[in-house]
């Protein structure tokens, strides 16, 4: 667990590295995304996992998202999307710093580690056309 | 409860769904109630299947109930429950006394320490809850008053910049859920206009009554950020913030929630 997330190098709307070098694995992704306390995305995108009955609509569906953004795209989004869109709600998933009362079980830690970052840009990179990706 | 308290209560039901018709109608402000299933509203309008109408008949008990070093009952002082009337929908208010801005469990704290000469029983404990939700009662169908007045209107600025902060591991406001995405689906569930309209209501999630103290907490929870503690003024500050927002609109208590 890094003491402070912010190891990376942005290059325009993106970031082209891989986080701590971790190689993603598109499977775990999928778990992780589908996994409403880890990676919580679905309580506000919708996405190809036809097995979790509750789904949020308060974001994009998540269904083609890989042929809408590079991985590095996907990236930057996942670790500090306010630098996309600053009254963005979606969470910071590779943050720690500028946030408040964060409750002790999880202050100094980001949402996902860069292991599970990878993960999800490597399932979400799988998702190409809308809604063909059952 | 007793027989001409449910008569009663059935005259005043009448009176709120024509009042809470009346509002969605002319501000597009929603009580929680509004999204509810239909079994739902159903329970919560009947006060024989309403599962808070218990707490509220525990209250009935204790406020005739003499207590404390003072040997004195609710009754005592104030005459019947219905003198309460009116009472929940201008809460929190100033305490001149304590020179603080209170609630309504707050002030009734205060009488039991003052007053009854009682110690308090824990936050959301039964009893606790159960004066409250009769006490609150009294006022069911009335219009939220709430009162103003400098410490009040202090109160409600700092609520309103509390209820605008990005909080918790999840970063996120009570406003970014409550007033930017209300009505939206958060993992299939309706996100609500988080007006104040019923509390303490019964939650079939609690599976028993809570506080909107409670509910606020479970809210920064769900963000993953420390809750104000009990009584905190923060949370009285949004509570203010809260019933201001919710000024006109119908008062519920007991109400139902999922
Ligand atoms: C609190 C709500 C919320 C959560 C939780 C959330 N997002 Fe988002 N996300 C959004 C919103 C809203 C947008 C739309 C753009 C914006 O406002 O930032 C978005 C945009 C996106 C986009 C770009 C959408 C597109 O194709 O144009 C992707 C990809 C994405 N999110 C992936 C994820 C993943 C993966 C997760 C979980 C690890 C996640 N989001 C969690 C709210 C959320
Ligand atoms: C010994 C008399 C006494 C007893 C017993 C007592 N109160 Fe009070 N209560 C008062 C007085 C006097 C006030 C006015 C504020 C003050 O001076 O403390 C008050 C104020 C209140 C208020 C605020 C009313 C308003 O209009 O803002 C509420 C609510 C209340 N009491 C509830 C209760 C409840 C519930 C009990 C029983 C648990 C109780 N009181 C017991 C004397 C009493
Ligand atoms: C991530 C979105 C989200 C955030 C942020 C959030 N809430 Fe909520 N809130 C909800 C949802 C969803 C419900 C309804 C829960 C249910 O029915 O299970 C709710 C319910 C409520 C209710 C109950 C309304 C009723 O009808 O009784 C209140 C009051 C409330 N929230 C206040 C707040 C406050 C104050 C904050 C900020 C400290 C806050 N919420 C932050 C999503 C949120």
């Amino acid at each position: 667990m890094p003491a402070s997330a912010a190891d990376y190098v942005v290059t325009g709307d993106a970031i082209e590295r891989p986080l701590e070098g971790a190689i993603g694995d598109a499977a775990r992704g999928r778990a992780i995304v589908a996994n409403r306390t880890l990676g919580l995305c679905l309580l506000c995108h919708s996405g190809p996992i036809p097995e979790e009955r509750f789904q949020g609509n308060l974001a994009p569906p998540l269904d083609g998202a890989g042929s809408r953004w590079s991985e590095g795209q996907l990236r930057l989004r996942l670790v500090d999307p306010a630098r996309l869109a600053p009254d963005s709600p979606m969470p910071a998933y590779y943050r720690t710093d500028g946030l408040s009362r964060v409750a002790p079980a999880f202050a100094g830690k980001p949402i996902l580690t860069a292991a599970q970052i990878e993960d999800v840009v490597a399932y979400l990179a799988t998702l190409r056309e809308p809604g063909a990706a059952r | 409860m007793k027989r001409p308290a449910r008569i009663w209560a059935i005259l005043v039901v009448a009176g709120f769904a024509a009042a809470a018709g009346a509002q969605t109608a002319t501000d597009g402000r929603r009580s929680g109630f509004a999204d509810m299933s239909p079994a739902l509203q159903a329970i919560q309008r009947d006060d024989m299947s309403n599962p808070a109408m218990l707490w509220v008949a525990e209250g009935e008990a204790q406020w005739n109930a003499r207590a404390g070093n003072a040997g004195k009952s609710c009754a005592d002082c104030h005459g019947a429950g219905e003198s309460m009337r009116g009472v929940a929908v201008r809460y929190p208010a100033f305490d001149a006394k304590a020179r603080t801005v209170v609630d309504l469990d707050g002030r009734i704290d205060r009488c039991r320490n003052e007053h009854q000469r009682a110690s308090s029983p824990a936050p959301e404990s039964r009893p606790r809850l159960a004066i409250a939700a009769y006490v609150a009662f009294q006022s069911r169908g009335m219009a939220i008053a709430p009162p103003t007045g400098g410490s009040l209107d202090a109160a409600a600025i700092a609520g309103e910049a509390l209820y605008r902060q990005r909080l918790g591991q999840l970063n996120l406001s009570c406003a970014q859920c409550h007033d930017e995405r209300a009505g939206g689906s958060l993992a299939g569930v309706a996100i609500p206009q988080a007006h104040p309209t019923g509390y303490p209501l019964y939650r079939s999630e609690w599976q028993g009554l809570g506080s909107l103290q409670r509910r606020i907490r479970n809210c920064m929870t769900g963000v993953r950020a420390e809750p104000y503690p009990f009584g905190a003024p923060e949370l009285v500050e949004l509570e203010v913030f809260l019933m201001r927002r919710a000024a006109g609109m119908a008062w519920e208590t007991p109400a139902v929630r999922p």
